[in-house]
């Protein structure tokens, strides 16, 4: 049974990771109808340059925050820059320009930074909580990341739902060109979606950074279970990504503790697999609203 | 007030708009008409930006807008309610209504309880997603959100599309009165011809990009062959 609650704990943890990810990509899916694969790269990006920084000797926070607004800067300058022209082109063009772009990225941070793994500092403590005398798999690190995934999604969520801009960037998605009639600067929403997107995913990057070292490659699995975890969640909704995510983490912890840690790779994609043939539109998917 | 000169618009090699001019004064509604394809939609399109003129000026106001971005205009006093009326369905009613008024600051409630006091129904439903309207109900949003905008002229595609004649003359009705009541400027596009000519006072008759006819209403309908020809009543 304590077997069963560390599993659950550890999952939670990761999941709340795999959420973020899960965020960053449903964000752009929402505002550009583009999937971001260029995320993997980018988080590794920002991650790194946080590592630099508390490399030379600033405060883990110092390097958290740069994270948090390097991720926000390169976002909007990505979308300005190189995904601008692919909007509303045919969604291949997207999907190469975003491979294309993980790619580049990959190879910049390998020219920099080299290409050997650099141990990340977490937080807070990695040492679990102790609770009647039994360690549990679950850390302050831990807490502390699904308390910023929670403060991040109420973010969002907020606004959404409460704020102009919100209103303005929820248009700007769902219909771009009656949003500009009303006048909507329809352009800067989706820099702006992608600016909070990339954040979202730099946020991941500082947090899943202790547990997998930092290099050029090193992100390439969390993309992967994030990307299940946003099918899971209907790719539309942020509430449906930290679902999916917390699913995904909950799903391969279990695999991981009971079937062993080789197969949980091979745990994703058999989620994505079947979520794809049982409910193609996620969990959380918009009810059939559209096409009136 | 608006000002459309030898106006040209095409798509790839097909010629949407040939040479269109005509002028819309102050305080009036001036009905587009024509069958399909004639270059109705198209010439809505092309005087908002959405689609860009080959050639010609587009004056608002003594100001040439032919180049001016779409999401300028409604700053300038434009509104265009889009064909098929392009009510966001995700959107509550009220989310809706405020993203029109937007632009004017105050998070889009300030004119709100007007819209509200033309269009009764939208009030009840103000919290519910625009999805669940009717086909009226969605053209009472459409034009209500355009009206949010306060806007000096109108565009609006086919208003009466797709609803109930009664619905549509309502519509109608509710246009003449903002033009005599707020001096509201109105582009009516409108394959009702008989319903638009009855509130307009001017209409302009469209035919393969060109104009064929523009006079009042009393006298379009007076002519038989133009009528047989264009107006199909």
């Amino acid at each position: 049974m304590t077997r069963f609650i560390d599993l659950t704990l550890n999952g939670i943890a990761n999941g709340a990771i795999y959420a973020a990810v899960a965020l960053s990509l449903v964000l752009i899916w929402r505002a550009t109808r583009i999937l971001n694969f260029a995320q993997a790269g980018m988080l590794m990006f920002t991650t790194f340059i946080a590592w630099s920084i508390i490399d030379h000797g600033a405060s883990y926070w110092v390097g958290f925050l740069a994270a948090l607004l390097s991720g926000l800067v390169l976002g909007a300058v990505i979308e300005r820059v190189v995904i601008r022209p692919v909007e509303g082109a045919p969604p291949l063009n997207a999907v190469i320009v975003t491979l294309g772009l993980l790619v580049l990225l990959q190879a910049a941070a390998g020219m920099i930074w080299g290409g050997n793994p650099h141990s990340f500092p977490p937080a807070f403590s990695i040492k679990g909580y102790r609770i009647a005398d039994h360690t549990v798999l679950f850390s302050p690190s831990d807490l502390f990341g699904v308390i910023v995934v929670a403060v991040v999604l109420g973010g969002l969520l907020l606004l959404f739902r409460r704020t102009s801009l919100g209103l303005r960037m929820r248009a700007s998605a769902f219909e771009p060109e009656v949003a500009r009639l009303l006048g909507v600067r329809v352009g800067h929403m989706f820099t702006i979606g992608w600016a909070l997107a990339s954040m979202a995913g730099s946020l991941a990057g500082v947090l899943v950074a202790p547990s997998v070292f930092v290099g050029p490659n090193a992100f390439d699995s969390v993309l992967v279970f994030g990307f299940t975890a946003a099918v899971l969640g209907g790719l539309e909704s942020p509430p449906g990504a930290v679902v999916g995510g917390i699913t995904v983490g909950l799903a391969l912890s279990y695999v991981s503790g009971y079937a062993g840690a080789s197969v949980v790779t091979l745990g994703a994609l058999a989620i994505l697999v079947a979520v794809l043939m049982v409910r193609p539109s996620g969990l959380f998917a918009p009810a059939a609203a559209r096409r009136v | 007030m608006l000002e459309v000169t030898d106006l040209e618009t095409a798509y790839g090699p097909v010629r949407a708009l040939r040479g269109v001019s005509f002028t819309v004064p102050e305080a009036t509604i001036t009905a587009v008409l024509g069958a399909n394809g004639a270059g109705k939609t198209s010439l809505l399109r092309t005087l908002s930006g959405l689609v860009r003129a080959r050639s010609g000026q587009i004056t608002l106001d003594g100001e040439n807008i032919g180049r001016a971005p779409v999401e300028q205009l409604v700053r300038r006093g434009m509104a265009h309610v889009p064909e098929g009326r392009g009510v966001i369905a995700e959107l509550s009613v009220e989310e809706n209504l405020r993203l029109g008024g937007l632009w004017r600051g105050d998070g889009g409630r300030d004119g709100l309880e007007d819209v509200y006091e033309l269009f009764a129904p939208l009030r009840e439903r103000r919290a519910l997603e625009a999805h669940t309207l009717s086909g009226g109900e969605r053209q009472m949003l459409a034009i209500g959100r355009a009206l949010m905008a306060k806007p000096r002229l109108l565009l609006l595609d086919e208003p009466s599309l797709g609803l109930a004649p009664r619905v549509a003359a309502q519509i109608l009705r509710l246009l003449a009165r903002l033009r005599d009541e707020t001096g509201l400027t109105v582009l009516l596009v409108e394959q009702n011809a008989k319903g638009a000519l009855s509130v307009a006072d001017r209409g302009i008759v469209l035919s393969l990009g060109r104009v064929v006819a523009a006079d009042a209403p009393a006298a379009l309908a007076a002519d038989d062959a133009l009528r047989h020809a264009y107006l199909g009543f």
